[in-house]
């Protein structure tokens, strides 16, 4: 049990950042930076796929599809920072930032789960995350380093974003009992490289590292901002208005 | 954005050994985005193992006109062709 909620939280923030990542198919500032996160979020779709394959397979009862698009609000568990809105551009690359800087050392515990399925996924989606990782770098230090206002817009989006960061490292009772068998990662102990991280993009990006504020918390229960019921209603469709539907 | 950027012509190598070959074009403001850029439109089908990019207005062109001058004086030399050779089989991309 605990391993499938396990396996469903890590689908499900890729699933997650996937869908909203992809809501810039066609509306990208320029049709390279387009084409580049039309990828990124296929690049997560695929991992979200590979992890809900797993969740199915341990479940052994429900499909992929059943669990990404039969499930409500309250049975996700991907992090708050996912199911954020794009904004504008500069809030895509900051929330971008924050996780894949997260999913990076993440994916580099997780490759060495002893759980063979779970450190197969994570080397996998390493090599795709440290690209995510290096594109969303540079975009931070282009606009931190760009103009007036480019450095005003981003630096507010990090200030806005900054709340949602703390949920990365948490681990409740279900982190530590996975972790303990050497099958989960100790979240709580990749803060301190990914501050290295943030703080020197911040450095070269000439931003100012937000204050440590009140964090937002509780996705590990199924709790979510207001963005996900929308994402939700608009990802789960088809598959609800068309129960099976084939093409 | 489009006043501030650069096209860069991009340049793909799909296999150790051989040599890059041209396949297009982006808009970048650097070279760190032009290889990006260049990533993410030329590779996605794995096209490749080595990307260059290089800034178009540091290729220097021949222009139509010297067409002529350039290109028709080897017309009619053949024996600059290595054609007399048979190749040693099992041999590629001589």
């Amino acid at each position: 049990m605990s391993l499938l909620n396990y396996t469903l939280r890590i689908a499900d923030s890729s699933l997650i950042s996937a869908q909203r990542l992809s809501e810039w198919c066609s509306k990208g500032p320029t049709l390279e930076e387009d084409i580049a996160l039309s990828n990124i979020s296929l690049d997560l779709f695929g991992q979200a796929n590979g992890f809900l394959e797993y969740a199915s397979e341990i479940d052994g009862n429900k499909s992929a599809d059943d669990f990404a698009f039969k499930r409500n609000e309250r049975e996700f568990y991907n992090l708050k920072i996912t199911e954020q809105e794009n904004g504008h551009f500069g809030d895509t690359i900051a929330r971008l930032f924050f996780c894949s800087a997260f999913n990076f050392l993440f994916y580099t515990e997780l490759s060495k789960s002893k759980d063979e399925t779970l450190s197969a996924l994570a080397a996998k989606s390493l090599k795709e995350v440290k690209y995510h990782l290096k594109h969303s770098k540079s975009w931070m230090i282009r606009l931190g380093d760009g103009t007036e206002e480019s450095k005003l817009k981003i630096q507010e989006s990090l200030n806005s974003i900054w709340q949602f960061t703390g949920e990365f490292f948490e681990m409740d009772k279900i982190d530590i009992e996975i972790s303990d068998y050497g099958i989960g990662v100790n979240n709580t102990s990749l803060k301190e490289e990914w501050n290295k991280i943030v703080n020197d993009t911040l450095d070269q990006a000439k931003l100012t590292r937000p204050e440590d504020m009140y964090m937002q918390t509780g996705s590990k229960k199924g709790l979510h901002t207001e963005c996900l019921g929308h994402l939700l209603s608009e990802m789960q469709y088809l598959p609800r208005a068309y129960p099976d539907a084939k093409w | 954005m489009s006043e501030n950027t650069d096209v860069w012509e991009v340049f793909i190598q799909s296999k150790n050994g051989l040599a890059h070959k041209h396949v297009g074009n982006v808009h970048a403001t650097d070279k760190e985005m032009a290889l990006q850029n260049a990533r993410d439109l030329y590779t996605r089908r794995n096209e490749g193992s080595c990307i260059w990019v290089v800034k178009s207005e540091y290729i220097v062109s021949s222009e139509s006109e010297d067409g002529e001058a350039f290109f028709d004086p080897s017309n009619d030399k053949m024996y600059r062709h290595p054609t007399f050779y048979t190749m040693p089989e099992g041999s590629k991309n001589i």
